[in-house]
C-alpha cells in the first residue's frame, strides 16, 4: 500500500497505462506544458515526451471528435476535460460518434476512447463550471460512465476504463483531486459494474457514488453516534454499468433506501436507481425511498449557500436519513 | 467528333453531351498512368452507383425504404475519382449522401440495398440505414447523419495513420453546407497546426437543402483555408480526370509531408436534397438541365474514352445491362432478407457485450417492462 491523493493515483494510473501500450496518448487543453488545469498529468510531458502527452487548443469539439476519429484506428486517446462542464461543446462528438458509431455500422467498429475530466459543484465557480452530467451521459447505450470515489478506486477504475474497447466517460472531482488515499501497488484494476459497500450496516441503505460516499459516511457515523443507527453505504463507482444486484440485496437486508446524489432531482442517476428498486424490489421496502440531491436550480455562486444548501453534504443526509426512518 | 454512344449514361431522355474537346486533364500523371482495363473500371463503378440509387428510387416509392434517401446522382465523379486513389492506408469519411462512395470503395451492393430495407444482412445489419453505411475493412468510416460531425472523425484517422508512422492519408468528405459548422472549423485548424494528412474535400453541389450556398456562406468555401494556412484546391466535379489530377497532388502531400488541404469541387445533384424533397421552390429546372446536357460526369467520361477509343458502343451496352442487372439482384437479394430480431437490437451497442465473455459486472441494458 502507498498513500496517495486521488489526483496522484489518476496520474499513476495514466503513467503505467502509457506504459505499457504505446497506443495510449493523453490530450487535452493544459495538459503537457502548463502540467493539467488541475494538476492531474504534472510531470507527464517531461517523462513521456511531446507525442504522448499533447497540449490541444481550445477545440472541445474538435479533439475529442478526433481522438473518436483515431481511436476507430486502435489508438487509445485520454482526453482531458478541463472541467466535465465543457462536454456540451463536444456533446454531438460525444453522443452521435462516440456512442453510435458501432452500433451504425453494425458492430464493426469499436471506439476504444476515454474523456475525463473533474466533474462536480462546490467550487463557487457557478453554473457553467458544476455540471455533473453522469445521467446524461449514462442515458446514452454505446457510452460506460464511471464515478470514482477515492484514491484507490481512481487508479484501479483508471486502468480499467483505458483498456476497455469501449468509450468511458471518466468522471472526477476537483475536491476530491488533494484527498489521500491508501493505493495498492502494482498492476491492480477492477471491473466496471461492481459495486462497494463502504459501509455495512443494517437499519438503512444509502446509495451512493463519488464524493457524496463522503458525505454519506460522515452521516451515518453520525447517526452511529447519535441514535445507534447501523446504516450501509454503497458506493456504485461506475453508474453504467450499474451494480443493481448489490444494491437489491442490501435493501433486503435493511428495507430502507436514501440515495444521494450530487445531482439535480429530475431524472437524476437516483431516478433512475428509484425505479429500478421499487420495480425488483417492492415488497422489501418499508418505506418510500428518499433521496438527497442537488436544489433543482442552476449552481449558485454564493460559496456558503452553495456548500450548506443546494448542494448535498452530512447535515442535508443526517435529514434525509431520518426522514426515511420515520 | 465522336460516335454518338449508343447508351445515354445518363437516366432517360437527357440529350447526349457532345464533348467539344478532350479532357485537358487526361495527361495529368495520375490519369496518365491509367490502363484502358482501369479506365474502364471507373466508367464501370459511376455507371453502377447511377443505376444502384435509380433502382432505390421505385423501392422507396413503394415504402419499402424508411426514412431518408439522400441520392448522389449527378455527383458519381467526386467519389469515384477519389477513392480510385485510395492506397492500403488512405482512408474516407463522409457525410449522409454516402452511397457513392460506397460503391466506390469497393463495397458489394447487395449489403447495401439490403441496408436501405433495414435488412439484417445489410452492410450495418439494418442498424444504420442509407444514411450509415461502414465498411473500415475497406477503410471507410461512413456515412455520418449529423452536419459536419464527421469531419473531426477524419482528423482523427489522419490523427492516427500519421501517429503510427503510417503513409497514408484520410479524406474526410462534406457538403458545401457543412462548411459552416463549427466542428469543420476546429478540424481545420487542429490538421494545420499539428500536420495532419487529412484531406476535407467538400462536395460543393451548390445547394445545402434547400439553401443555395449564396444564401449561406460568406466567401469563397475553400478560402477560408487560408485562414489556418492550408492549401486549398477548387476544381470541376464532372470531368472524374479533373478529380483525380487534383487529389492526387493534394493526397501526395499529405502523405509524403504531412500536409492537409481544402479541395473544393464542383459539382451537381439532380434529384432533391432527398426523396423526400419536391425540388419546386429553391431551384429552375432549367438549372438541373443545363448542368445534365452539359456537364452529366457519367456522358463527359464516356465521351472522353470513346475519344481515347476505351469505349465502344458494345462495351458502354454492355456496362450498362449488367449495372441494372447488378441494382436488380440487389433488390431481390434485399427483397429475400429478414429483417433483425427484436433480440438484434440490443447487440453491436457495446464491444464488450459482442464478445463470448463480459469484461464487466452488473447491468449494462435497462429495460421497461415487456
Ligand atoms: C447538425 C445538423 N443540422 C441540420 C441537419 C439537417 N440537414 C441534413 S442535410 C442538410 C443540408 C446539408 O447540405 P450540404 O452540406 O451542402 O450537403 P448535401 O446535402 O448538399 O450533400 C441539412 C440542413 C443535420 N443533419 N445535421
Ligand atoms: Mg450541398
Amino acid at each position: 500500500m502507498a498513500t496517495l491523493t486521488y489526483r496522484e493515483a489518476i496520474r499513476a494510473a495514466l503513467s503505467e497505462e502509457i506504459e505499457r501500450d504505446p497506443n495510449v496518448v493523453i490530450l487535452g487543453e493544459e495538459v503537457a506544458q502548463f502540467n493539467g488545469a488541475y494538476k492531474v498529468t504534472e510531470g507527464m510531458l517531461e517523462k513521456y515526451g511531446p507525442k504522448r502527452i499533447v497540449d490541444t487548443p481550445i477545440s472541445e469539439a474538435g479533439f475529442i471528435g478526433m481522438g473518436i476519429g483515431a481511436s476507430m484506428l486502435g489508438i487509445r486517446p485520454v482526453m482531458e476535460l478541463m472541467f466535465w462542464s465543457f462536454y456540451s461543446v463536444a456533446f454531438d462528438q460525444i453522443v452521435n460518434n462516440a456512442a453510435n458509431v458501432r452500433y451504425m455500422s453494425g458492430g464493426q467498429i469499436a471506439c476504444p476512447i476515454v474523456i475525463r475530466g473533474p466533474a462536480n459543484g462546490g467550487t463557487n465557480v457557478g453554473a457553467t463550471h458544476s455540471h455533473t452530467p453522469e445521467n446524461v451521459l449514462a442515458h446514452h447505450p454505446g457510452l460506460k460512465v464511471v464515478v470514482p470515489s477515492n484514491a484507490a478506486d481512481a487508479k484501479a477504475l483508471m486502468k480499467t476504463a483505458i483498456r476497455d474497447n469501449d468509450p468511458v466517460m471518466f468522471l472526477e472531482n476537483t475536491l476530491l483531486y488533494g484527498v489521500p488515499g491508501e493505493v495498492p501497488e502494482g498492476d491492480i484494476t477492477l471491473p466496471f459494474g461492481r459495486a462497494a459497500i463502504a459501509r455495512e450496516g443494517k437499519d438503512l441503505t444509502i446509495v451512493s457514488y463519488g464524493r457524496c460516499v463522503v458525505h454519506s459516511l460522515a452521516a451515518a457515523e453520525k447517526m452511529k453516534a447519535e441514535k445507534g443507527l447501523d446504516i450501509e453505504v454503497i458506493d456504485l463507482r461506475t453508474i453504467r454499468p450499474l451494480d443493481v444486484a448489490t444494491v437489491l440485496k442490501s435493501v433486503a437486508k435493511t428495507h430502507r433506501v436514501l440515495i444521494v446524489e450530487e445531482q439535480r432531482p429530475f431524472c437524476s442517476v437516483g431516478t433512475m436507481l428509484a425505479a429500478t428498486i421499487q420495480e425488483e424490489a417492492f415488497d422489501e421496502l418499508d418505506a418510500p425511498i428518499l433521496r438527497v440531491g442537488t436544489i433543482d436550480a442552476p449552481a449558485i455562486y454564493a460559496p456558503p449557500v452553495e456548500k450548506q444548501f443546494q448542494l448535498p453534504n452530512p447535515e442535508r443526509v443526517v435529514a434525509g436519513i431520518l426522514k426515511v426512518m420515520r | 467528333m465522336s460516335k454518338k454512344p449508343s447508351a445515354s449514361a445518363d437516366t432517360g431522355a437527357a440529350p447526349a453531351v457532345t464533348p467539344s474537346r478532350p479532357s485537358p486533364h487526361a495527361q495529368a500523371p495520375a490519369n496518365a498512368a491509367l490502363s484502358a482495363e482501369q479506365k474502364i473500371e471507373l466508367y464501370r463503378k459511376m455507371v453502377r452507383i447511377r443505376r444502384f440509387e435509380e433502382r432505390c428510387l421505385p423501392v422507396y416509392n413503394a415504402g419499402k425504404i424508411g426514412g431518408f434517401l439522400h441520392l448522389y446522382i449527378g455527383q458519381e465523379a467526386v467519389a469515384v475519382g477519389a477513392c480510385s486513389l485510395m492506397g492500403k492506408d488512405d482512408h474516407v469519411i463522409t457525410a449522409y449522401r454516402d452511397h457513392g462512395h460506397a460503391i466506390a470503395v469497393g463495397m458489394d451492393t447487395k449489403p447495401l440495398m439490403a441496408e436501405l430495407y433495414g435488412k439484417v444482412t445489410g452492410c450495418s445489419k439494418g442498424k444504420g440505414g442509407s444514411m450509415h453505411y461502414f465498411a473500415p475493412d475497406l477503410n471507410y468510416w461512413g456515412g455520418h447523419g449529423i452536419v459536419g460531425g464527421q469531419v473531426p472523425l477524419g482528423t482523427g484517422l489522419a490523427y492516427a495513420v500519421k501517429y503510427q508512422g503510417k503513409k497514408g492519408a484520410a479524406m474526410a468528405f462534406m457538403g458545401d453546407g457543412a462548411v459552416n459548422q463549427g466542428a469543420v472549423h476546429e478540424a481545420y485548424n487542429l490538421a494545420a497546426l499539428w500536420d495532419l494528412p487529412v484531406l476535407f474535400v467538400i462536395e460543393n453541389n451548390r445547394y445545402s437543402m434547400g439553401t443555395s450556398q449564396e444564401r449561406s456562406s460568406a466567401g469563397e468555401l475553400a478560402k477560408r483555408a487560408e485562414a489556418y494556412e492550408m492549401k486549398w484546391y477548387v476544381c470541376g466535379g464532372h470531368d472524374i480526370y479533373e478529380v483525380r489530377a487534383t487529389l492526387d497532388e493534394a493526397l501526395r502531400r499529405a502523405r509524403e509531408e504531412n500536409k492537409p488541404a481544402v479541395v473544393e469541387i464542383d459539382t451537381y445533384r439532380y434529384r432533391g436534397h432527398s426523396v423526400a424533397d419536391p425540388d419546386k421552390t429553391y431551384r429552375d429546372r432549367k438549372e438541373i438541365e443545363d448542368y445534365r446536357n452539359t456537364k452529366d460526369p457519367l456522358q463527359v467520361f464516356q465521351n472522353q474514352l470513346v475519344l481515347e477509343n476505351v469505349l465502344t458502343d458494345a462495351l458502354i451496352t454492355e456496362i450498362d445491362t449488367a449495372a441494372r442487372a447488378e441494382a436488380d439482384r440487389a433488390v431481390e437479394f434485399a427483397e429475400a432478407s429478414p429483417f433483425p430480431t427484436a433480440e438484434d437490437i440490443q447487440k453491436d451497442v457495446y464491444w464488450e457485450t459482442d464478445q463470448p465473455q463480459r469484461t464487466s459486472e452488473g447491468r449494462i441494458f435497462f429495460n421497461s417492462v415487456e
